[in-house]
């Protein structure tokens, strides 16, 4: 596949990223945020996400396990959760946490599990359509062509 | 395009975050808006790096011409602190009262970022000494915002104290008045909201 090609499936898939509620602007933000001294700052910062999150879903999932479940502990972590997935622009993961948070303030612990698998579904989505984004980004490099910027109408 | 600032010196921000994420975030907003940035992840890092003794600040009221006689001598020159607000231990707010009670700290520009929409929150920090509070995820065009109050600290420094804070009020009605939404969720203790 030419450069070419490839930079036209990148920006349909971007933009299909954005058109199906997995990111919103704030990710746009953060692709502002990048440039030649800082070419790799969107996959960091992402890549710090997945980390932080990962260890968060541990975390709730330990939490909700327990037999007197601590929502103020849950709540936390939910709330941390939603913070970061809104700072990356994961739209469907903040929306996820939202929902999550109602539930701990009501301290039912079945609507509780439920949205966690739903946050969780959503992150692991999100997840891997960041990653497909990224690999495709790597092979615009490896062939020589440079990243496209994806120009959306807000 | 920003221009380098030549021909005066950078100014430095320091920020505050318990969050790996969130100081990755706030250090490439003020990096990219030409700041000199240091990122701390507590609060208790930032009293040390100001130069801030641990216990009471000794000879708080010296008739000593320099305000800065008593920091610590590895003390850190900062134009702004940037803190978040929730944070164990020491959340945002009480690192802003002991800045602002400090002699020799108390006319550095403290703004505080928060990810909840708490309006009491948001006053009482503005009623302590707060220049502005900032919603997160913090935009570029919020970093825009902290010229001016990076400029008056400077211009107090340079012209001896005055107070330039009863201008900043802004009084927000208060939505829900029947939780006390001000307390961070990591402290427990209340804070006391006295409104």
């Amino acid at each position: 596949m030419e450069v070419g090609q490839m930079q036209r499936r990148l920006v349909d898939y971007t933009k299909s990223l954005f058109m199906e509620g997995f990111l919103d602007s704030q990710f746009l933000q953060l692709q502002q945020l990048q440039d030649e001294n800082n070419p790799d700052f969107v996959v960091e910062v992402v890549s710090l996400f997945f980390e932080d999150s990962e260890k968060l879903l541990n975390e709730l999932t330990r939490a909700l396990d327990q037999t007197n479940v601590e929502f103020k502990k849950v709540d936390a972590h939910v709330h941390q959760l939603k913070g970061s997935s809104s700072s990356i622009g994961a739209q469907r993961v903040k929306n996820a946490c939202i929902a999550f948070r109602n539930f701990c303030e009501e301290q039912n612990t079945e609507a509780c599990m439920r949205c966690l698998q739903q946050v969780k579904q959503e992150y692991y989505l999100v997840k891997n359509k960041l990653e497909t984004m990224f690999r495709l980004e790597q092979q615009i490099v490896a062939a020589g062509g440079s990243i496209p910027i994806i120009e959306m109408s807000s | 395009m920003g221009m380098g600032m030549a021909a005066e010196t950078q100014f430095h921000v320091l920020a505050v975050d318990d969050s790996q994420f969130d100081r990755k975030l706030i250090e490439r907003l003020l990096k990219i808006s030409s700041y000199q940035v240091t990122v701390v992840d507590s609060g208790s890092k930032a009293l040390e790096l100001l130069g801030l003794y641990e216990d009471e600040e000794r000879n708080s009221n010296s008739a000593s011409v320099s305000p800065y006689h008593n920091l610590r001598r590895d003390h850190v020159e900062v134009n702004l602190i940037i803190t978040d607000y929730c944070m164990p231990g020491m959340t945002g707010y009480d690192l802003l009262r002991k800045i602002k009670e400090s002699e020799s700290l108390k006319d550095i520009p403290v703004v505080i970022m928060s990810s909840e929409n708490v309006p009491s929150r948001i006053n009482r920090c503005l009623e302590d000494g707060a220049e502005d509070f900032f919603l997160k995820p913090v935009q570029l065009s919020d970093v825009k915002k902290l010229k001016p109050h990076l400029m008056k600290g400077r211009y107090k420094e340079e012209t001896d104290h005055q107070q330039f804070n009863s201008n900043k009020r802004k009084s927000i009605e208060e939505i829900d008045s029947s939780t006390d939404r001000t307390r961070c969720r990591y402290n427990d203790e209340l804070d006391t909201d006295t409104s």
